[in-house]
């Protein structure tokens, strides 16, 4: 256990059916390093989010989280202790609005759904950090907007707004710009930088689109049948042979 | 609306007065059924089953102790209890397979009240409960005998359950199970206990149910079977989708229309349920309009207040 990891996943392994979607991966996140998880379809990224996360459980293999053994704690107790993820398809609470959509994790950090008898109108220490959230990421405007009928831009931005609302330590964002415009694409780098700044929360993206990754990023990972081929920074991932030849291909290194 | 509940015993005769009684008793079940269904998003088909739970409950505490106020608490106490247990098994599933679990549960006590001769009175049910005194500890005890009386504490009852629910889906609580309707897997990412937090749901709608059973007794003065059958489950759904899930009032408004709807339609034929059937039916399948029109009208309703 390295003190200064926020994350460490030792030996993890996934198998579905025949097929080792995570196949001993060994990785460590350290805090305030902004970390992009690259590889092929296939390769085992999406799978190793929800290990981490707790959406799947591993078959072998331990996750310390902050120094602590996380592997088998339900999902909502590692959200607790702050590790959170946004989705690769939309997945917000359509019904609700905007500003419910983010007070949702809020008050449940806070440890307010339990109350069955407050109003929500005086919930006021959690929505004025709602509606923080909504200003920071540009969707005061849509507050009393259902979520479900807002764009899909906008909905993007409030995954993310919903990602950062448990004031996590560590925040996985599954392709964060997937399906959006090359403005809307801007707009969201641009909050996740800002974000990593401002906030105390380490991210971790998994992204296709090297543009974003090689800008974003301080530390890659690349990952290929369920294992991490290489990892380091951008500068030397890009020199990297077997990286070029296994994923990258020539033309994205021009 | 409440006013002319309140004043409505100097208005109207008997039979109108248990017509409402009949109303407010689907409307506290109804309502405990959309905090399952519309808020939680689990569809039970076994409400009965608890309704029964609650209705023999309190006409078995009426037998051996004639109080009303412990009659009502029992009926609700061992309701939420049962409701607590069979929903600790319910909610490990979703969708189909919570439906059939409760619709099978619910049957299991629809057998019990059948088989269980010496303590349900099998086929004969219980009879000769009677509408016993209403004394709640502290308090000087209230006759509740005639029908004017039994239906204040009806009305009293049901207008405080109603006012609880307000408050419940309108809370932070509220809010939380609303979210894991919407998504579950991202209510967990939210930091929520989803299966607890719909258990939580479960053994209230469980509770409600029970408390509608146990105001039953009193007024016919006997319990049978049927009333813990599936057809009586249904009731509550029907009503619901009569009235709107997605609306708060939408399980009250729906249980007036069922029993009017029942009033007219018994008149001409002893058939119907099948109309009742039909009228759903038309209001289901115009239903997606009926979602998108309220839809359109609250984002411009939004849009008027981001505006100003």
């Amino acid at each position: 256990m390295t003190a200064s990891a926020l994350l460490q996943v030792a030996g993890l392994r996934k198998r579905f059916g025949e097929l080792a979607a995570v196949d001993g991966v060994e990785l460590t996140l350290v805090p305030a390093r902004l970390t992009a998880i690259i590889g092929p379809n296939g390769a085992g990224k999406t799978t190793l989010i929800n290990l981490v996360t707790g959406a799947l459980r591993p078959d072998s293999g331990r996750i310390y989280f902050k120094g602590e053994e996380i592997t088998r704690l339900a999902t909502h107790h590692r959200v607790r202790k702050g590790l959170s993820r946004s989705f690769q398809l939309m997945n917000i609470f359509g019904r609700l609005s905007v500003l419910e959509n983010v007070l949702v994790p809020v008050l449940s950090r806070l440890g307010r759904t339990v109350d069955p008898f407050s109003r929500l109108e005086r919930e006021a220490e959690a929505r004025a950090e709602a509606e923080q959230i909504l200003a920071e990421i540009g969707l005061g405007h849509a507050r009393a907007h259902p979520a479900g009928a807002i764009s899909h831009g906008d909905q993007r931005l409030l995954e993310l707004g919903m990602a950062i609302a448990p004031a996590p330590a560590l925040c996985f964002l599954d392709e964060p710009s997937a399906g959006l415009t090359p403005v809307e694409r801007t707009t969201v780098l641009d909050l996740i930088r800002r974000l990593s700044v401002e906030r105390r929360t380490t991210f971790a993206i998994v992204e296709h689109d090297m543009d974003v990754v090689f800008s974003l990023s301080d530390w890659i990972v690349v990952m290929n049948r369920g294992r991490v081929l290489a990892e380091g920074p951008p500068s030397l991932i890009r020199e990297n042979r077997e990286v070029r030849e296994v994923y990258l291909g020539e033309d994205a290194l021009a | 609306m409440v006013l002319i509940l309140v004043v409505l015993p100097s208005l109207a005769g008997r039979y109108s007065l248990y017509l409402v009684i009949q109303i407010l008793i689907l409307s506290v079940f109804s309502l405990g059924f959309n905090l399952l269904f519309g808020y939680t998003g689990l569809l039970s088909f076994g409400q009965a089953g608890f309704f029964a739970v609650g209705a023999y409950a309190c006409a078995k505490i009426l037998l051996a102790v004639p109080n009303l106020f412990l009659g009502l608490l029992g009926g609700v106490v061992i309701a939420a209890a049962a409701a607590l247990l069979l929903g600790f098994l319910s909610v490990r599933h979703t969708r189909i397979y919570f439906s059939m679990l409760t619709l099978a549960f619910g049957m299991m006590i629809y057998s019990i009240a059948w088989k269980w001769r010496d303590f349900t009175g099998g086929d004969d049910g219980l009879v000769g409960i009677p509408r016993a005194p209403l004394a709640i500890p502290g308090l000087p005890a209230l006759s509740v005998a005639s029908m004017e009386r039994y239906y204040y504490v009806v009305l009293v009852v049901s207008l405080l359950a109603i006012w609880l629910m307000y408050r419940l889906v309108n809370s932070p609580l509220g809010l939380a199970l609303q979210a894991i309707r919407d998504s579950e897997s991202r209510a967990e990412f939210a930091g929520i206990a989803v299966r607890t937090y719909r258990l939580v749901a479960f053994t209230i709608a469980g509770l409600y149910a029970g408390l509608a059973g146990a105001l039953l007794p009193p007024l016919e003065n006997t319990v049978t079977p049927p009333i813990a059958h599936w057809s009586t489950s249904a009731e509550p759904v029907l009503a619901t989708l009569l009235g709107g899930i997605h609306v708060f009032g939408g399980p009250i408004v729906g249980a007036f229309l069922f029993f009017m709807i029942k009033d007219v339609i018994v008149r001409f034929t002893e058939y119907w349920l099948i109309w009742l059937g039909v009228i759903v039916v038309a209001l289901v399948m115009g239903f997606r309009g009926g979602v998108v029109s309220m839809f359109a009208r609250r984002a411009a309703r939004a849009e008027a207040a981001s505006d100003r």
